[in-house]
């Protein structure tokens, strides 16, 4: 260990008795425990920064045709329809003749997740074993925080399948009559 | 005799070589960390429970807040090609001592015709305030400015990667990645036009930035 004092005066030969110095030795535990804590902080700090990133894919832009409709079986799909104050308007089959009519439904896992996970399993007893398609449709007065959200439900549940595509006005008067088409 | 009594090992121990590496450590960590620039557009994004990261090159940012809408890319060499590519496709030009300035941002607000005027202001004087954000349409033409520098800093990133193929353990990354980076308040249909504007040019995958949460 480093140490200052050198004592070297023990046998000198009857020299000046030296008054023995303060040691050099310092404890460096606490030092070493700040040292290490700041290392953490840094370590945690830099992996910690990057943010997420939620993967999105859209199909294939028509442009010849921009009212090329995929057509979906009314019985393998529901439909979301975003609206505002943070809350989904959501049907099942086609808003026409719907299997379920609309019901308004708060998000996260008290609210859409549980039809989800219910859809999930009734769907396929009533459409010969195919899986449930979702159709996301964000209407103007939902917020990125709504898409996000839903996505986020969508890969939580596992949803093989959804796509996001654009509101219709009939869908924009469900949303309205159930007063979800506020700013 | 007695038992001969065994001597008990000092319980204090040397720190001295682990303060210093500890310290070496803190050193090298503190050095290595990028010191984040404070953003200009200040976004405030939702959270997911998406495990994957963000990349750190290749990538193109569009942050929108307050409806305005901010581009940057995150490699420094592909910005100038980008600059290079928009300034003849607008018929802009810019000075050397501009490229090099542009090379600096992170990212920038303004349509094209004034962004020398943004350069020419000091960093501090770059503010939001000032920067009413890039033009953005529904159509494919010039008037989309935000179209353009997608698809100029995409062929940029393809003419960067070329450039460097000779390069000795060079791996191509690939194409250049597109990210949203949108406040969580953001209404619908300013997002709404930049997906339209990624799909008009068969951008259709892309990632949208979030915070982390936990699933509940």
């Amino acid at each position: 260990m480093a140490e200052l004092n050198q004592d070297s005066g023990k046998g000198g030969k009857g020299g000046k008795v030296r008054a023995k110095k303060a040691g050099g030795k310092v404890d460096l535990t606490a030092m070493v425990d700040l040292a290490f804590l700041l290392i953490t902080f840094f370590m945690l700090t830099t992996s910690l920064n990057t943010p997420q990133a939620m993967d999105v894919a859209m199909p294939d832009k028509n442009k010849m045709d921009a009212n090329d409709n995929l057509e979906i079986a009314d019985n393998r799909s529901i439909t979301l329809l975003l609206g505002s104050d943070d809350k989904i308007s959501w049907y099942y089959g086609q808003l026409a003749k719907p299997i379920y009519p609309p019901t308004t439904i708060d998000y996260g896992k008290d609210g859409i997740r549980q039809v989800l996970l219910r859809m999930q399993k009734e769907v396929p007893q009533r459409a010969d074993g195919k899986d449930l398609i979702v159709v996301i449709r964000p209407s103007e007065k939902s917020v990125q925080r709504n898409l996000v959200d839903i996505l986020d439900e969508m890969r939580i549940v596992d949803v093989k399948r959804y796509m996001i595509s654009k509101i219709n006005s009939d869908e924009i008067e469900v949303l309205k009559s159930e007063g979800l088409f506020n700013d | 005799m007695g038992k001969a009594k065994v001597k008990r090992a000092s319980t204090s121990i040397d720190m001295t070589a682990m303060c210093d590496v500890s310290f070496l450590l803190l050193t090298f960590f503190v050095l290595t960390a990028t010191a984040r620039q404070p953003e200009v557009l200040v976004v405030d994004t939702p959270a997911s429970t998406s495990p994957e990261k963000l990349p750190d090159d290749g990538l193109g940012i569009i942050s929108v807040a307050d409806g305005k809408i901010f581009f940057g890319v995150k490699n420094p060499n592909v910005r100038e090609i980008t600059l290079k590519n928009m300034s003849q496709k607008y018929n802009v030009n810019f000075s050397a001592e501009e490229y090099e300035k542009f090379k600096q941002l992170d990212e920038f607000g303004v349509p094209i015709k004034n962004l020398r005027q943004l350069l020419s202001l000091p960093d501090e004087q770059r503010t939001e305030s000032i920067q009413p954000g890039i033009p953005v349409d529904s159509t494919e033409t010039n008037s989309n400015e935000l179209y353009s520098w997608v698809q100029e800093a995409r062929r940029a990133t393809i003419e960067f990667n070329r450039s460097r193929e000779g390069e000795q353990n060079f791996v191509d990354p690939g194409p250049m990645k597109v990210a949203i980076k949108a406040d969580a308040e953001e209404k619908y249909p300013v997002i709404n036009l930049i997906i339209e504007t990624l799909r008009n040019q068969k951008q259709n995958k892309f990632s949208f930035v979030t915070g982390l949460r936990h699933e509940n």
